[in-house]
């Protein structure tokens, strides 16, 4: 391992010094800048590939190694080194990111072939990666975080690529700066977690601060805070409840930069903060407690909210945020769950950006119409997009043996597991996580045959719809590929779970409240009746070409269940009066306060102006007065006091 | 020794009068009516040369003793009053000398074309930038107190000229004359303290040809109520000038009236002398009475933190809003000082130097903005979608804007997070809440840089601003340097970090509780 | 002689002088009354230097009457320009010095 580990730094350096030339190079790389960009996340991808076979061949124990490049920062008994730390967890990130990354910048060169900004583009993408991997190899807290707001800035930067020139420019650009603020919400508890960290630990790299002896010293109520401190910078780069509004709107970034970083990697942040915290949350059973149901709860959500969008990127989003949820929702299960989230995350990434990248070449071939009431009968003119996606789409429901089902079958069953002194905790979790699944079903088919299936198509004017070029559906290929075969590979066997276990620990068996073939039975059909009631509505009747006004639900679910309109009336309204007070406050308080000083002072001018009348009797007379009072006292004093 | 900074505050002076003479050239020269173009080259070239000295200083500098005072002099002034000429320099004066020294040729270079072609203003405007660098090496070079107070004061008079001079808003003279009258009353109560400091400390046996010398003046005991009176004199000038909520409101007006390149030395530097009279002042002469009013002076520096986004956010002015942002800034930086913990205190010394950095970054970008419009407007809502019109205008006040809000990766960020978590296990009373309190600072600095980003950058481009030129040679030579720098002190805080953590340590080690039981029982009769 | 009668008539000229220049208008007559304190003052100064036998108090006499002298040249000089550009001597004409 330590023969190859003067790589790691180049895994991060390439793409980023792929950005630097893009972003200051100009117009002069605008010819070759995209296949720059390509070559650097590629270059990325083939040391993540050498640096995995290594560990492959790595003995488990020794498989984790930091890797110390400079003193960073060193104050006040604050020593944080800008390190790196390679272990199973991170490097099966790096592969994720590198290789779906990769895909994904092949794709776009041709997705973005006709855009003036295509080399911009790629600079934000290699960006991206650079901050992506900084995020998962950072050996400390505090490096992390820079990870964690460099992705948030090219988020921002690629969710507003469109903010100028086009009529919906003014949006993408509020849709970018609400990601980033929202994201700066959550960043609030890492700030502060860091903060609890340092005073309860006295540093910030994960092998003092997540090492035994450390976490014995901190009390639970410490450790409680700090649990929830990070499960908000989670839940806001994870767009988990109650931070998820941002997520639908970054549907304004193209479409690959949704796939790349709103569903396969940027989003799953959260849960990777998560696992890597985990003996610290395992301090905290309470913590832990809020982080499965914050899971729980968004799976939910995003579900609802799902099944009724029109729009395919947004309905896309709304199942990542749900997908997400599970993942969540393992993190906080302790052992038994990480591996599951982790595996879960990296399968979600493969069919999950396969799904948005033949949305994209569904938009590509559709004149970016995304409404999919205007889609529909797509399987005989986008074969290749139609088997892709068809492969994701049997992937997130979980059929075996696609690769879903092999992560969130985990996820389910280690839901199921009784949690001592709380045994209504497995059966609420778990009967949510099955639920999950069935409308995830529903929505996912209803995505599926409204896009390629229906009786007749509902395009617009004149539309030829066609598959695009390979580079676009090469990668699409290798994601469906992904999507189905992952599963089984890395499944069978329990390999990902053992290759996780030096890093997440190892989880002692626990027989769930139910039988394990009940539960996997009972998941699948809710699943398929799900699946045969989005078909029958959705593919064997015919699809409105507006949408129908819906119940009550659908209406609260299309408007994603009023969470903007809760933010603007709990948030937005009441902060916007305290400014607006503080504002008039300032001028007319503050300002004014002060501004009454020199008044004060002027108006004692005034009266004492009055004495210089400018008439010479009247100073003489005064000077007469004076002396005379002068000479009284005088004579008073000495006067009298001479006479004693 | 050489007496380097002795040359550093002489060689601006020099620089000053040599340009105020080249008048003289011109008349023998040419025509009274064509200016020779003089003194803009003429200044730069100080300024530049003064960059040299101070590379010059950071060799002579021994980082291993980076909290000695070095580099500096000391001289009988005015004997029959104790006033010497006392200067020097610890890690952190070195680097608030270095910020003063490195923002001149920027801020000269920035403000090339500002000031039209009139040779004789263009003449005072630069003599006036040179006279305030040397005023501003000095003040963060004093080691004596009546020397402090003179500079501290003498810096208001080309400040004054400055921003009632040279700026671009209809109401530049109130401006002046309102920043004048807050620095003065400021100045004023310090006076008084200073004059008690000097009878006490003579009464206290310190030899009264040395009367005023803080090293002298830091090792005698005041007594409670004195001290505490003369720390009260003492902050509120520094608080004044820091600004700290609520003696504030002269800061709005003069960057919304003055030109951009003087709010940076202002705002950037000059300002500095507030959180450094502070650090190096109130701390050593008055470490009890520091301690005694510390949970205060928390409680306001996160108002400001708070107070100053937030009023940011409201801002229609572009230049008023970077100014309110300097509040929100020197929030964080007091919060630092006086949560009394070494991290904290190197936290807010770097945050110094970046703050300089950052904002003087932005109010300089904004200045090239506003200098493009055709009616030179400062109002946000007077520009659009400019990114498609000036790409590199838009990237570099974007990156100005991330470094304003502390973007990690950028030098702005290492400070604010040394001080957030430093100040978190302060030992005054309320700390970590009032740390956590000031954490939403954060996302109400995206806010208001990214509202204005979307505001100015976004969206279509505004009527007659489409064939708006982006940013030329100079300009970019203007911001490459203040980028390069936040990029590489965020990177490699270390290279600053040498200079200001021995001297946080020991400011802290001076307001450590001598007698725990005591200083815990008198915490608790004051709540 | 007692000194007190010197003494009492000094003063009275003194007070003569001072009320001639706080109650009359012309700036003749204020005038008059400004020689009249100065020659009060000189008397008392010759008094007490008889009295002390010492010649200091005559000298500073002397130094009154050279002062008055140089006083009248300049103060009528005033008077005489404002009287050519207001028409009249009133001092209450001239306030210029109002605040």
């Amino acid at each position: 391992m330590n023969d190859v580990i003067g790589l790691a730094p180049w895994l991060i350096g390439i793409p980023l010094i792929g950005a630097a030339i893009l972003l200051l190079g100009g117009k002069a790389t605008d010819r070759w800048g995209h296949w720059l960009g390509v070559a650097a996340s590629a270059a990325s991808g083939v040391i993540g590939f050498i640096l995995m076979f290594r560990m492959i061949g790595t003995p488990a124990e020794e498989r984790s190694v930091d890797h110390h490049l400079w003193t960073w920062l060193s104050a006040g008994g604050l020593d944080v080194d800008l390190g790196l730390r390679l272990d199973p967890l991170s490097l099966v990130f790096v592969m994720l990111v590198t290789f779906v990354g990769t895909l994904i910048h092949v794709y776009s060169v041709a997705y973005m072939d006709h855009d003036p900004h295509r080399r911009r583009f790629f600079a934000y993408l290699n960006l991206f990666v650079a901050a992506m991997l900084t995020l998962v190899l950072a050996d400390s807290y505090l490096l992390l975080f820079v990870g964690w707001e460099g992705v948030g800035l090219a988020s921002y930067l690629l969710i507003g690529f469109w903010d100028t020139g086009r009529p919906s420019a003014r949006e993408n650009a509020v849709a970018a700066k609400k990601a980033f603020v929202m994201n700066r919400i959550g960043d609030m508890g890492l700030i502060a977690a860091m903060a609890l960290l340092f005073a309860g630990t006295g540093a910030l790299d994960f092998a003092t601060t997540l090492s035994d002896d450390t976490l014995g010293s901190l009390s639970e109520g410490t450790a409680t805070a700090i649990g929830l401190c990070l499960l908000l910078a989670a839940c806001g780069k994870s767009a988990q409840f109650p931070l998820q509004a941002w997520l639908g709107d970054a549907m304004a970034g193209p479409t690959p930069v949704s796939a790349l970083i709103h569903a396969a990697t940027m989003v799953t942040a959260g849960v990777y903060l998560m696992v890597r915290s985990g003996p610290i949350l395992e301090a905290a059973p309470t913590a832990q407690l809020v982080v499965v149901i914050v899971g729980a709860v968004t799976l939910l959500f995003g579900a609802v909210v799902g099944t009724a969008k029109d729009d395919i990127k947004k309905a896309l989003a709304a199942s990542t945020m749900s997908q997400i949820g599970y993942m969540m929702l393992a993190a906080g299960l302790g052992p038994a769950g990480y591996a599951f989230a982790i595996f879960h995350l990296l399968t979600h990434g493969f069919f999950k950006a396969g799904l948005f990248l033949g949305a994209g070449s569904v938009m590509h071939a559709m004149g970016d119409q995304t409404d999919m009431r205007r889609f529909g009968g797509l399987s005989r003119f986008l074969p290749i997009t139609w088997i892709t996606m068809g492969l994701g789409w049997l992937a997130i429901l979980g059929i075996p043996p696609f690769s879903g089902f092999w992560s969130k079958d985990g996820i389910i069953e280690a839901a199921f597991i009784p949690v001592e002194g709380q045994p209504w905790r497995a059966w609420v979790f778990g009967t949510v996580a099955v639920l999950g699944a069935g409308i995830t079903a529903f929505y996912m088919t209803r995505l599926f045959f409204m896009t390629f299936g229906g009786r007749r198509p509902r395009w617009t004017e004149n539309q030829h719809p066609h598959e695009g070029s390979p580079l676009m559906w090469w990668p699409l290929v290798f994601l469906g590929v992904g999507s189905a075969a992952l599963g089984l590979v890395l499944g069978v066997g329990g390999t990902f779970v053992t290759w996780l276990e030096p890093v997440v620990g190892h989880a002692e068996h626990h027989e769930p409240v139910l039988p394990v073939p009940v539960i996997i039975t009972s998941t699948l059909v809710v699943v398929v009746l799900g699946a045969l009631l989005a078909f029958r509505m959705y593919a064997m009747s015919l699809v409105p070409e507006e949408a129908p006004r819906g119940s009550f639900l659908t209406r609260a679910a299309r408007r994603d269940l009023y969470q903007d309109a809760a933010n603007e009336t709990l948030v937005l309204k009441p902060a916007h009066g305290v400014a607006r007070l503080l504002q008039v406050g300032d001028r007319d308080v503050v300002d004014r306060g002060w501004s009454l000083l020199p008044q004060v002072l002027s108006w004692f001018g005034a009266v004492f102006r009055k004495a210089q009348s400018g008439y010479v009797r009247s100073y003489a007379a005064g000077m007469a007065g004076g002396v005379l009072v002068i000479a009284v006292v005088a004579w008073l004093v000495v006067g009298l006091g001479g006479a004693q | 020794m050489f007496p380097w900074l002795t040359v550093l505050i002489a060689w601006p002076l020099v620089g000053a009068a040599v340009v105020g003479l080249s008048a003289l050239v011109r008349s023998r020269t040419g025509p009274a009516s064509a200016g020779t173009g003089l003194a803009r080259p003429l200044a730069l070239l100080f300024s530049l040369v003064e960059v040299a000295l101070l590379v010059g200083a950071f060799v002579a500098f021994d980082t291993g003793a980076a909290a000695e005072h070095q580099l500096g002099a000391v001289h009988p002034w005015i004997p029959q009053i104790g006033a010497s000429y006392a200067v020097g320099v610890d890690g952190v004066g070195l680097l608030l000398v270095a910020l003063s020294v490195l923002l001149v040729p920027l801020v000269l270079l920035a403000a090339w074309k500002e000031q039209g072609r009139d040779e004789v203003r263009l003449r005072k405007f630069v003599g006036l930038v040179l006279l305030l660098q040397a005023f501003m090496v000095a003040v963060f070079a004093a080691r004596d107190v009546f020397l402090f107070y003179v500079l501290f004061e003498a810096m208001l008079i080309p400040a004054y000229f400055l921003i009632g001079g040279f700026g671009q808003g209809a109401g530049r003279r109130k401006a002046a004359v309102k920043f004048l009258m807050f620095s003065l009353g400021g100045g004023l109560i310090m006076l008084a303290a200073v004059i008690a400091l000097y009878f006490l400390g003579i009464g206290a046996g310190i030899d009264p040809s040395r009367a005023f010398l803080v090293d002298e003046l830091a090792a005698i005991d005041l007594g409670t109520t004195a001290e505490r009176l003369m720390f009260v004199g003492f902050f509120i000038a520094f608080a004044i000038k820091a600004p700290m909520v609520p003696v504030h409101s002269w800061l709005p007006d003069v960057a919304g009236n003055a030109t951009p390149g003087t709010s940076t030395l202002l705002i950037c530097v000059l300002d500095k002398v507030g959180t450094f009279g502070m650090l190096t002042l109130c701390l050593p002469l008055f470490p009890e009475a520091s301690r005694w009013a510390a949970p205060l002076v928390i409680v306001l520096a996160v108002i400001s933190v708070l107070y100053g986004a937030i009023m940011a956010i409201m801002q229609t002015d572009l230049l008023r809003l970077v100014g309110w942002t300097s509040v929100s800034h020197f929030g964080f930086i007091i919060l630092g000082i006086f949560t009394f913990t070494p991290l904290g205190t190197a936290g807010s010394s770097f945050m110094m130097l970046n703050h300089g950095l950052a904002t003087g970054a932005l109010f300089l970008v904004a200045g090239f903005l506003i200098s493009r419009h055709p009616e030179k407007s400062q109002k946000i809502s007077d520009y659009s979608g400019l990114r498609s019109v000036t790409p590199v205008l838009a990237g570099t006040f974007l990156v100005a804007g991330l470094a304003t809000l502390s973007l990690p990766g950028l030098a702005t960020f290492v400070s604010e997070i040394m001080v957030l978590i430093g100040a978190f296990g302060g030992s005054p009373a309320g700390s970590a809440g009032w740390a956590i309190a000031a954490i939403p600072g954060v996302v109400l600095a995206a806010i208001y840089v990214l509202l204005t980003y979307q505001k100015i950058f976004t969206g279509a481009p505004a009527a007659g601003l489409e064939g708006l030129p982006d940013l030329h040679v100079r300009e970019r030579v203007v911001a490459a340097p203040l980028v390069a720098g936040l990029l590489v002190l965020g990177l490699v805080p270390g290279l600053a970090l040498t200079y200001v953590n021995a001297p946080a340590e020991q400011s802290v080690a001076l307001t450590t509780v001598d007698e725990p039981a005591d200083a815990a029982t008198e915490m608790g009769s004051d709540k | 002689m007692d000194i007190t009668n010197y003494v009492v008539l000094a003063a009275v000229l003194f007070a003569i002088g001072a009320t001639t220049v706080l109650l009359r208008r012309n700036a003749i007559v204020v005038f008059m009354g400004v020689e009249l304190m100065l020659n009060a003052t000189n008397l008392a100064f010759v008094t007490f230097a008889r009295m002390h036998g010492d010649l200091t108090g005559q000298v500073l006499a002397f130094f009154v009457m050279v002062v008055a002298a140089a006083e009248v040249v300049v103060g009528l000089a005033i008077i005489v320009t404002i009287f050519r550009t207001r028409r009249s001597a009133s001092v209450d004409d001239v306030n210029l010095l109002r605040g």
